[in-house]
């Protein structure tokens, strides 16, 4: 393998008579076995990657004096049930005002709730992929930190945007519910809650099952 | 006509600059590595858009396995020589008054996550079979009689007032578990959390 080779003259020179060069021949084929060895087990067992994270922040759990107004039409109300069942509803299921809002069966493709959150979102949406594009034609503009930052910020300002709850009975997935966190994040919503069910949105789910049902 | 002659020795290639690139890309590996002690749980985490990295120390991290097990991790802190894990394990020791010999507690520093009630604690410490140690992660008990989980998360929490929270939960334990293990974070306000997620890009247009 790798060695050193000594140059030998050939027989060509005539004439003087050469001492015989010894060849300083080392054999570093072990080493080089080893080094080949290490090398494929440190490259195997690195993970590049680090894990990811994704944040969220709850609400602190002391009671508010007077909680902030919800604009009804802004709300969406997603609820998440066993085998990775998914329903939603807007506005608001006041048993005061009938007739209650229709839940509606979604799922966690293209065209479930992306396509909701996209079409309720719209604004915001054009908006922050507009500055993202605009910020990725000139190369190294901004640090990802301050561009995430930026954007954080357009989502405060936005006054249209859609707000909504994320509801889980005791039988859903956690993974169904980062789905769902996730899906916002893809489609820029900035404002959400996780928050448990209530009453009412228990029997609306009763209700459409037994619908829903043969 | 002159023969001509066969060379007699096969055509050697040089390969040092091969060796020479194996040693450096060796180098590199070797220094980048670092060994991660073995964690309690495989966790098959949800995927997301986010590609904000796990922050490195400063972290209580709280496992959700598959099967609704929860395991508990908590590392030195970024100055290592403060020797978080040793402190808030003898902490806890002594409100379950479990007794560990020195070594067991030097031992434990360089473990990581567990799941197991504190009084097996010792035992688990000192096993060395890899199939017995797995046997003993049983979870950390949660229940409201026998609540472990908040007695380490508080303890934590007072050893380390800089910790982040990470949950990381597998893609298919229940929910109800993970919210219970936030509404333990939270009692002692700590209202953001870290999901630990796989980073899975997605493109979407108007």
């Amino acid at each position: 393998m790798a060695e050193i080779i000594a140059n030998e003259g050939g027989g060509k020179h005539k004439g003087k008579r050469r001492a015989k060069k010894l060849s300083t021949h080392i054999d570093m084929t072990p080493m080089v076995d080893l080094a080949c060895l290490l090398l494929t087990f440190f490259m195997l067992t690195t993970a590049f990657s680090k894990p990811k994270v994704m944040e969220i922040a709850l609400p602190d759990k002391k009671p508010i004096k007077d909680p902030p107004k919800l604009d009804q039409d802004k709300v969406i109300t997603v609820i998440l049930d066993e085998n990775d069942k998914v329903y939603y509803y807007n506005k608001l299921a006041d048993p005061a005002k009938l007739p209650l809002p229709e839940l509606v069966e979604s799922n966690f493709s293209k065209d479930g709730l992306r396509k909701l959150f996209l079409n309720r979102n719209k604004d915001l949406f054009a908006k922050v992929a507009n500055y993202n594009d605009s910020i990725m034609k000139v190369k190294d503009a901004m640090p990802p930190d301050t561009l995430r930052s930026r954007i954080k910020a357009m989502g405060k300002a936005d006054k249209v945007g859609p707000f909504v709850m994320i509801k889980a009975t005791d039988k859903a997935k956690y993974g169904n519910v980062v789905n769902v966190i996730d899906e916002l994040a893809i489609t820029n919503v900035v404002r959400y809650a996780i928050v448990d069910l209530n009453p009412i949105e228990i029997k609306m789910l009763e209700a459409k099952k037994n619908t829903s049902k043969p | 006509m002159s023969k001509i002659k066969l060379p007699s020795k096969p055509p050697r290639i040089d390969m040092t600059p091969m060796v020479d690139l194996f040693f450096l890309l060796l180098t590199f590996f070797m220094l980048t590595t670092s060994f991660k002690p073995q964690e309690a749980v495989q966790v098959d985490t949800p995927n997301s858009i986010s590609d904000k990295t796990t922050p490195e120390k400063d972290v209580i991290t709280v496992f959700v396995g598959k099967d609704n097990k929860v395991f508990f991790n908590i590392d030195n802190g970024k100055d290592s020589s403060s020797h978080i894990r040793r402190k808030v394990l003898v902490k806890v020791a002594e409100q379950y008054k479990v007794k560990f010999t020195p070594a067991q507690i030097k031992r434990f520093e360089t473990l990581a996550s567990f799941g197991m009630p504190i009084k097996d604690m010792p035992a688990w410490i000192s096993a060395t079979d890899p199939k017995v140690r797995d046997e003993m992660q049983v979870g950390v008990p949660m229940d409201s009689l026998n609540n472990q989980l908040e007695m380490w998360i508080l303890i934590s929490r007072n050893e380390n007032s800089n910790a982040e929270v990470a949950v990381k939960g597998d893609y298919a334990s229940d929910y109800k578990v993970v919210k219970k293990v936030m509404d333990l974070f939270q009692k002692y306000n700590m209202n953001k959390f870290n999901l630990t997620t796989t980073l899975e890009k997605v493109e979407v247009k108007l």
